[in-house]
């Protein structure tokens, strides 16, 4: 079970309330919890990675266990921690703009 | 009026108020008794969409909103056909665009897609400084619905291009033609972007559609879509060298009444112009105007020479002159131009109009509406002889349209 934090925005849109748990099959990747997150959570699409290229927007960065991972390549493994739903894997909106 | 007693209620207004029923006079026409017809207000700002409402003395108003608060909403539109339908554009700089329709007056609203790809490669047009960049889209500017159809919207996208669906939102596509136009590589964004703003549906014509793009110009298609044209013969800039020059304008607004799709408004960077041969051709209609600067234009409901502008100082300086905010109104289709200040700031306003920030009802007496980048939105519910605010104290306003209801 991967835990799922998202921005206050994001949640409003999805009507989400809390944490999302997401059963991801295979291993845990950017791509494998963000593909099981749209899935689950269509309205998402588009809001965090762009429709067609699927690259990170630009105001999005991606957390976990204390680490930026948002320049991580989307295939890379997350942490243990992460893929074992003792630390959640967080989607942030940029300090920037006003 | 003389309502014998014996007169069946449908044929006396009064006698059908008494019954709570829809009033119609004897002449077919709405009646404007309080609560039996209104309008909505629908308004768009950096921070969320707001819904103002109020019966036809457009006297006391309810606010609804935010709707989707924190999000820029950039434009919130009804269908013609059906009063209920809005598309609203939502967007912000960390999750993009969505687009949210409500079938209910904007009671209640659901994200419908946001998909908008360009049709094959998109290509390049100019950057500021000149050089080619790639064709990105970022946001919605307009949505156009339908004149016929509820399930049938145009959205103006930067950067500039067209988008249709004509299922609800559901899925869009590309209008190639326009962008596929031999143009396109010289068309650079204004410093609000490139954006395709501007959409006049001809009601009649339903292949007819007029569109305006910062700074390319305005553009028209005869063949609903396919093939586009630029109408900018007639319009001089002072920055563009050649002038002569058939895209690189920057037209900041068009307008035109239901009753003549041939006779045009525009408020351009600089300039007021009319073109009474669908774009054929423009002349400058600027007149008196202290300054023909602006964004908005629009077209009062019954008289179609009498048309309205906000003039704003300059391009360097967006704000109104010697900070009096002023509608101004001619009713000869420009050159004779007349100040509307009743009721609005006479002194310390500096505060901004948008393009798409003024809209008119279409009730007898026909109401004007505007919303500044001061967060208030002025209403006139005598065609701008007075104003009032409806609200003070919103977000910076990016649009206004109104709905005149049953």
């Amino acid at each position: 079970m991967i835990r799922v934090v998202l921005p206050h925005h994001l949640r409003t849109l999805a009507h989400i309330v809390g944490e999302v748990k997401l059963v991801v099959e295979g291993r845990a990747t950017q791509r494998s919890v963000l593909d099981a997150l749209e899935a689950r959570y269509p309205t998402l699409r588009g809001t965090i990675r762009d429709h067609v290229t699927q690259q990170r927007r630009a105001f999005v960065r991606f957390f976990a266990c204390e680490e930026d991972l948002s320049h991580e390549p989307p295939d890379a493994p997350l942490p243990g921690a992460v893929a074992l739903g003792a630390e959640p894997f967080f989607v942030v909106g940029a300090i920037a703009g006003g | 009026m003389n309502c014998q007693p014996a007169a069946p209620a449908r044929e006396c207004p009064l006698l059908a108020l008494r019954a709570g029923k829809k009033l119609v006079s004897l002449k077919g026409e709405l009646n404007k008794e309080e609560g039996m017809s209104g309008v909505r207000v629908l308004v768009g700002t950096r921070k969320g969409a707001f819904v103002l409402t109020s019966d036809g003395k457009r006297e006391r108003w309810d606010v609804s909103g935010p709707h989707f608060g924190g999000w820029e909403i950039y434009h919130v539109k009804g269908s013609p056909v059906d009063p209920n339908r809005l598309y609203a554009s939502q967007s912000s700089g960390w999750f993009g665009q969505l687009i949210q329709r409500s079938n209910d007056g904007g009671k209640t609203w659901e994200p419908v897609d946001n998909k908008f790809v360009y049709d094959g490669v998109p290509g390049t047009h100019q950057w500021y400084d000149g050089t080619p960049h790639p064709w990105e889209f970022k946001r919605v500017w307009h949505l156009e619905p339908s004149l016929t159809d509820p399930d049938t919207v145009y959205a103006g996208v930067e950067d500039a291009a067209l988008f249709r669906s004509t299922d609800g939102g559901q899925s869009w596509h590309e209008l190639p033609g326009l962008r596929g136009h031999g143009s396109g590589p010289r068309w650079q964004p204004g410093a609000g972007g490139m954006c395709l703003h501007t959409i006049l549906l001809d009601p009649s014509d339903p292949e007819r559609i007029f569109i305006a793009i910062s700074a390319a110009g305005a553009f028209r298609t005869d063949d609903g879509g396919k093939t586009w044209r630029p109408i900018n013969r007639g319009l001089k800039s002072q920055y563009i060298p050649d002038p002569n020059a058939e895209v690189g304008h920057c037209v900041h607004r068009i307008a035109m009444h239901r009753s003549r799709p041939g006779v045009l408004f525009m408020q351009k960077h600089w300039d007021v112009m009319r073109s009474d041969d669908a774009g054929d051709s423009w002349h400058e209609v600027s007149g008196n105007l202290p300054t023909d600067f602006g964004f908005v234009i629009d077209v009062h409901a019954h008289e179609p020479e009498t048309i309205y502008v906000v003039p704003i100082k300059s391009d360097s300086e967006h704000y109104p002159l010697e900070g009096k905010l002023r509608v101004y109104r001619s009713r000869t289709g420009g050159h004779e131009w007349e100040a509307l200040s009743k009721g609005l700031p006479e002194r310390d306003c500096y505060v901004n109009v948008l393009r798409d920030a003024m809209a008119i009802d279409s009730l007898d007496s026909c109401g004007v509406y505007f919303g500044t980048t001061g967060g208030q939105v002025y209403a006139s519910a005598d065609a701008g002889d007075n104003w009032r605010p409806i609200v003070r104290d919103l977000p910076a306003v990016v649009s206004v349209e109104v709905q005149t209801l049953p």
